[in-house]
């Protein structure tokens, strides 16, 4: 059962990849945008770039939030998949995990490209990756309450910025947090451990608090 | 909407919901799926009230919509297949392609839904209820788009499985010419209150 929703979810994003391609290229131009706006001074790039990169994570993972839930919701699919004999709590579980992998995951791959053109060392790079790594899951499991609540409403997207942006900071925090530590040779490792606490924490409320939320929009 | 209502099913009987739009029919089978909750009363399954019975209950009923739950994206084989895999039951491809021939579309199962007619996506819809073993079928006007041979073949299969001791309530402002043993109209009269 969560193999077929998660499988289902990818074949409906490689059908319209357009959508996912979209928020992918978001995020790389946001991200190649500071180093050409700024021009090359090197200090500068390097105390940015940790703050840049997450920052541009967030507003990209919010851009594909109305997907989520938004299309099967129009199409009565959402419904039908409610109603099947499983766990809510499995069934959002695995509409996340998909997100994760189709939205988040191209960014975790890129990233560490991206912050090449910020002069960060090879160190540096390998935990921008590790960060966003244990960070976007986190990412698309608080964005799932956001965007479930938010379904069906007509400034849906205005919304669901203003519920889920205040929830991310702490994400932005450690995240950004362990890359600037890594920036100025310092160990990341207390930043990772805070962002992988808060990675369990929303593992075990956010689908639960999302299936209510759903049950809430769909009546 | 409407107040007062209490009526149950016994296997083998149909309910036909008939009400003037906006009177609710639609409203009552989302509360009878549990989509929706009553401001009173409640609904009950084998005397068990379904809120408590959760996810347990949703494998006794199927519901098809007035919107289909079919994606664009996906072939009628593969809405059919992922229909039946999500809720746990495993489906082949021979078998969902000779489900489909049933219903007539033996030449479009391979097409993506969104070459579809509305009538034709209302089949695969329906499609879904020869795959389920739920015994209890809530279709909201399930007739509209189609044509008098799909109308018939639906009324076919409903009697089929209401002979098989399973239920149907179905909202409807046709006549469904469905043979079941024993049917039962409900008519809703809107209250203004």
């Amino acid at each position: 059962m969560f193999g077929w929703l998660v499988r289902r979810d990818l074949i409906l994003a490689w059908r319209r990849r357009a959508d996912v391609l979209a928020t992918f290229f978001f995020f790389v131009l946001v991200v190649s945008l500071f180093p050409l706006g700024i021009g090359p001074e090197r200090e500068l790039l390097r105390s940015i770039a940790p703050g840049v990169v997450w920052v541009a994570a967030l507003l990209a993972s919010m851009l594909s939030l109305g997907r989520l839930f938004g299309n099967d919701y129009q199409d009565g699919s959402l419904e039908q998949i409610m109603l099947t004999p499983q766990p809510h709590y499995l069934l959002v579980l695995a509409k996340i995990l998909s997100h994760w992998v189709i939205s988040e995951v191209p960014l975790v791959i890129v990233a560490p490209l991206l912050g090449v053109q910020f002069g960060l060392s090879q160190n540096t790079l390998g935990v921008i990756a590790f960060s966003l790594l244990l960070g976007t899951p986190v990412l698309s499991l608080i964005g799932a309450i956001g965007a479930a609540l938010t379904l069906g409403l007509r400034a849906a997207n205005v919304l669901v910025a203003l519920l889920v942006l205040p929830l991310y900071i702490p994400v932005l925090i450690f995240g950004a947090g362990a890359v600037s530590a890594s920036v100025e040779g310092l160990s990341p490792q207390p930043y990772l451990l805070l962002l992988g606490a808060t990675l369990v924490l929303s593992l075990v409320f956010a689908p639960w608090a999302t299936s209510a939320a759903l049950r809430i929009s769909v009546e | 909407m409407f107040r007062g209502l209490n009526f149950s099913a016994q296997p083998g009987e149909l309910i036909e919901v008939r009400g003037a739009n906006g009177s609710g029919k639609t409203s009552l089978l989302r509360i009878l799926c549990g989509l929706a909750q009553p401001s009173e009363g409640e609904v009950r399954w084998n005397d068990q009230n379904i809120r408590s019975l959760g996810e347990e209950y949703f494998g006794s009923i199927a519901y098809v919509a007035h919107q289909n739950g079919v994606k664009d994206e996906l072939t009628a084989i593969e809405n059919l297949r992922i229909a039946a895999g999500v809720a746990g039951n495993s489906l082949g491809e021979r078998e969902a392609q000779e489900i489909l021939a049933r219903l007539g579309l033996q030449k479009e199962s391979y097409l993506p839904s969104r070459f579809l007619s509305a009538g034709q996506l209302r089949r695969v819809a329906l499609a879904r209820l020869l795959i389920t073993k739920a015994e209890l079928w809530i279709l909201d006007e399930v007739l509209t788009s189609l044509d008098a041979a799909a109308m018939a073949l639906s009324a076919g299969f409903i009697g089929d499985h209401l002979r098989n001791g399973g239920m149907a309530i179905i909202a409807t402002h046709q006549d469904l010419n469905i043979s079941a043993t024993a049917t039962r109209r409900l008519e809703i009269n809107s209250s203004v209150s």
